[in-house]
């Protein structure tokens, strides 16, 4: 066996690709908070709408969204692969239950994963697949040039022949999907709502674990360093990026 | 000092590897509070042999908290209640009258059960032997201070070193992951300029040994250190793995 095999079909190499698709996972959840933080702009979706299209159809971020897609796959396939070596290692069980001193998550990481798939599973179902097969509704933009003031307009799935933007007569028209129109309706739902705040929840506890947890297995555990990392996770990743992400099915379900 | 105890044990009693075991439950009457763990055990044992019953197999040798020998899960915790502690260190003032006390073996693959309470640990054995040591030619005696060593890196190789090979860190993690014990011992070899020559082969043959002999992977619960009777730190861990991925991804 080569190095680099011997490599990652060890228990640490099993440990390296959770850990370096988990932080792969974790950059791109900043990307997608802070994108889509345009959904609490008062301006009908017109920036959504727009970021939605640009992040869809712009080359490098598309390559990006396959290995990200790839990532969740081999997170979780390795995930599955690794907790049934881990049981092997432990045929009989304890009578008395462990009492070991370690956190909650750390010990319930696969419970937390299939909740956050599932989540991922509707989401992308929800919004993602119907986005790619044309599901969405369209709206039209025209904003004066010179006052900045917009109105916007439903437009016909026939009328719709694809994104356009161009100015006549000092006014700008945008003709695009009406991705946030989706959000909007998909929002009204409370049981979705509750889903979706739920499965926040879960990735909190996921990432106070995960992101510190993936740092201590790149053997980064520095004396001065890892404390950042650490502090990161938890009130990073395991508060403020997920209670933002919670609060955008709650903005439009009390809108 | 407070009066004599009367406890309930249940024991895990298991005649071989391959017969199945059960819990069996014994009184252990007037236990001094000054007595250790295993010298309690000694007691119902003296008991049972009187009654010409097989008495509690359990593992011991030194019972002075440096031969890693002895071990036993017990109400749920390797090693017992005691922080830092080993069995054999392990007093009875730590329980009270009337405790229910149970005592199981080590569960890991990588240690089956010999008879009740005694597991083979030669996967620990076999783990060394991959790679455990340093190569040097035994010459004449060096000259003290000769390589220089600075005092920080001297204590943390130190307490490395401090790791006995008990075991208690599989025994305490979900994963039966044997990883703790796998990187003291290379982390202490590792921190010194002794053990540079044989770096990353070490690193690697350690590791490996450890995969097969079918120890689970380490999930960062830190169970073991919480449970180790040394305090070994999972500082350690993180160190085994940057020496692993040098050795395979880097330095080869
Ligand atoms: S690391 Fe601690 S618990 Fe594990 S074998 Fe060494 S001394 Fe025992
Ligand atoms: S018997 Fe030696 S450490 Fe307990």
């Amino acid at each position: 066996m080569s190095n680099f095999s011997k490599a990652f079909s060890s228990t640490l190499g099993r440990k390296l690709i959770m850990s370096l698709t988990g932080l792969f996972l974790c950059s791109f959840l900043i990307i997608h908070l802070i994108g889509n933080f345009q959904l609490f702009k008062n301006d009908d979706g017109l920036g959504f709408n727009q970021y939605a299209h640009f992040m869809t159809h712009f080359t490098p971020i598309k390559v990006v969204s396959y290995l990200l897609y790839a990532s969740i796959i081999v997170h979780s396939v390795w995930a599955i692969i690794i907790t049934r070596k881990n049981r092997a290692a432990r045929p009989v069980a304890y009578a008395i239950k462990p009492k070991d001193g370690s956190i909650w998550s750390s010990r319930n990481m696969g419970i937390l994963g299939t909740i956050i798939f599932v989540f991922i599973v509707v989401h992308m179902s929800n919004f993602w697949y119907k986005y790619h097969q044309g599901y969405t509704p369209y709206i039209e933009y025209q904003t004066d040039v010179k006052t900045g003031a917009t109105t916007s307009r439903v437009l016909d799935a026939s009328e719709f022949k694809q994104y356009t933007v161009y100015v006549e007569n000092g006014v700008e028209v945008i003709q695009t999907e009406d991705l946030y129109k989706e959000v909007a309706i998909a929002f009204q739902q409370w049981w979705l709502v509750a889903f979706y705040v739920l499965a926040m929840a879960a990735l909190a506890f996921h990432l106070i674990h995960g992101f510190q947890s993936a740092f201590q297995t790149l053997g980064w555990n520095h004396r001065k360093y890892f404390p950042i990392a650490k502090f990161l996770g938890v009130w990073g990743f395991g508060l403020l990026i997920p209670i933002g992400f919670a609060l955008m099915p709650l903005y439009f379900l009390f809108k | 000092m407070s009066g004599h105890m009367n406890l309930t044990l249940k024991v895990w009693r298991q005649k071989n590897s391959t017969t199945p075991g059960k819990f069996v439950t014994y009184k252990a009457d007037e236990i001094s509070p000054d007595m250790s763990f295993l010298e309690m055990l000694d007691v119902v044992n003296e008991d049972l042999v009187k009654k010409k019953e097989d008495p509690i197999h359990f593992d011991h040798d030194c019972r002075e908290g440096i031969c890693g020998m002895c071990s036993l899960v017990i109400n749920g915790e390797p090693h017992g209640p005691k922080r830092a502690t080993t069995t054999c260190q392990l007093h009875m003032r730590s329980f009270s009258d009337k405790d229910t006390i149970v005592i199981e073996p080590w569960r890991a693959t990588a240690f089956p059960v010999v008879k009740d309470l005694v597991t083979n640990r030669s996967s620990f054995d076999r783990i060394q032997q991959a790679g455990g040591y340093v190569s040097v030619g035994t010459g004449g005696v060096p000259d003290a201070n000769e390589i220089p060593i600075s005092k920080v890196i001297a204590d943390e190789a130190m307490s490395s070193a401090t790791c006995i090979g008990c075991g208690a860190c599989v025994a305490a993690c979900k994963n039966a992951s044997a990883m703790l014990f796998v990187s003291a011992k290379i982390s202490q070899f590792a921190l010194l300029p002794q053990g540079q020559p044989e770096r990353y082969a070490r690193a690697e043959a350690m590791v490996l040994q450890m995969d097969e002999e079918g120890f689970g992977g380490c999930t960062n619960t830190y169970a073991c250190e919480a449970q180790c009777p040394k305090e070994i730190k999972v500082t350690n861990i993180a160190r085994m793995n940057r020496e692993f991925f040098n050795a395979e991804l880097i330095k080869s």
